[in-house]
């Protein structure tokens, strides 16, 4: 009788122990809210833990290529996990394109932006902020919407440079630039523009920004790395992605 | 040979290191003086300020610079007072904001140097009729020279090698606010491992160089006094 009981309590703890691993997940940057959201259903769904550093991509891809643990990576861009599978850090076929970033020309100031972008060819301010265009998806695609619109030229003199999306959020955040090119994930909150005015960019304006995700090689095996990246294609978590501003 | 981006960075930090160097000295020798020979209940409170930036997190305190410096901050709202606009984004911005960050790498050295003097010298000058700026210009200067050296050297270096706060307020602008630290960051980051290897080599030969001449001369200088 004891032995028996002695066994159901071992077969009543034993399975959670067994099954729930931990995954170490690399998260860019602007994907910051939506997936600690995530990361907490994921736990409640499947008993897994996600361990998520946010960071910089490209800073992510020298820590990987330099033995880092981590074994799920969420990029900002697409290039970088192909370039990773490419050199044999990531699981091929493991690729997949987990949220689209859209654009967004905001202000802090309420009615400084209109709703089509006009500002930018009245050129009524000092300083644009725009994301560094060699390192961030964002500031590559501002700058294609300014060559779009033939403004590039005209505004190079008022751009100031922040080294990702969380910075250049920053300098018009804090009203030092009186606009600037931020992801619209940024700025929602509960499906709406939270404060200050600002114009969706039109997605024909620039090439689309991919985020993709990826399982590392330190990952191949982790049942839990797997699991997240099924769990990133569910309904639930695409609801959540949109709710931040992503397609 | 050396990419023309790197070196208008090279020369941005030269000569923001240079001006943030002289204003230290400049305002740190008479903070130095205070705190090393008053007795007020002020001074403890005075010290605790001059050394928080140490503690601070550069890029923290580059977050509560940009946002004081901004038009709805403390100093935004002074600057523009004045006419000057809001200092971010600017050359001006990055000399105060290296001010504060390396204010104690110059003000602690100073300040060790003059209180160890000690009285004793000061006062037998006063008792020959020195004034209070002979005593502080012929007695109490030279023998602080040590550790004006010292302040200086510091004070350069840790501009040198500032980042973060540069990075907050800086808005990485070519020729105003793109120093070598920001640079070589943005070729670590962009994967240009090559370009940022140039770069940091030719900042440590520089540092190197300029820290072996001023600790040489200042060397010959303390035997040759002696």
């Amino acid at each position: 009788m004891t032995r028996n009981m002695l066994f159901a309590l071992v077969v009543l703890i034993l399975p959670p122990m067994a099954c729930a691993d931990e995954v170490q997940v690399a998260v860019a940057a602007n994907f910051t809210a939506p997936m600690k959201a995530i990361a907490a259903e994921f736990e409640k769904a499947t008993g897994h833990k996600a361990q998520l550093s946010f960071g910089a991509t490209g800073k992510f891809y020298a820590q990987i290529r330099n033995g880092a643990p981590f074994q799920v990576f969420l990029s900002a861009d697409d290039e970088t996990p192909a370039k990773l599978e490419q050199e044999g850090l990531a699981v091929q076929g493991s690729r997949f394109t987990y949220a689209v970033g859209t654009l967004a020309l905001w202000s802090a100031r309420p009615d400084f932006v209109d709703a089509k972008g006009e500002v930018l060819s009245r050129g009524s301010f000092a300083h644009l902020a725009v994301a560094n265009p060699k390192l961030a998806p964002y500031g590559a695609a501002a700058m294609e919407t300014l060559d779009k619109l033939g403004l590039t030229s005209k505004l190079q003199a008022k751009f100031v440079q922040g080294e990702n999306i969380a910075q250049t959020y920053q300098f018009v955040m804090s009203g030092n630039a009186e606009l600037g090119f931020v992801a619209l994930s940024q700025i929602m909150k509960d499906g709406r523009i939270g404060s200050g005015s600002a114009w969706i960019v039109p997605a024909e304006m620039h090439r689309a920004i991919r985020q993709d995700a990826v399982i590392l090689a330190p990952g191949r095996d982790n049942a839990a790395a797997n699991a997240l990246l099924r769990f990133l294609r569910t309904r639930a978590v695409l609801a959540i992605i949109r709710s931040y501003g992503y397609q | 040979m050396v990419a023309t981006a790197n070196l208008d960075a090279i020369l941005l930090t030269a000569k923001l290191a240079t001006v943030v160097t002289a204003l230290l000295l400049l305002i740190g020798t008479p903070v130095a003086w205070w705190l090393a020979n008053t007795r007020s209940w002020l001074k403890a409170p005075v010290e605790a300020v001059v050394a928080l930036p140490i503690v601070l997190p550069p890029s923290v305190l580059g977050f509560y610079l940009l946002v004081a410096m901004g038009p709805r901050g403390p100093i935004g709202q002074v600057t523009q007072a004045l006419g000057l606009g809001t200092l971010p984004f600017s050359f001006t911005g990055l000399v105060v904001a290296s001010v504060f960050y390396s204010l104690p790498f110059v003000v602690q050295p100073i300040q060790n140097a003059f209180a160890a003097i000690g009285p004793g010298l000061l006062e037998a000058a006063a008792t020959l009729r020195a004034t209070a700026w002979d005593r502080f210009f012929t007695v109490a200067l030279p023998l602080a020279r040590p550790g004006f050296v010292t302040a200086a050297v510091l004070g350069f270096a840790h501009t040198v090698g500032e980042f973060g706060v540069v990075l907050m307020v800086g808005g990485n602008i070519p020729g105003q606010t793109r120093v070598v630290s920001v640079q070589i960051y943005d070729h670590v980051e962009a994967l240009e491992y090559g370009q940022a290897h140039e770069l940091a080599i030719v900042l440590m030969g520089f540092s190197f160089v300029t820290l072996f001449l001023l600790y040489a001369l200042n060397r010959r200088a303390t035997m040759l006094s002696t």
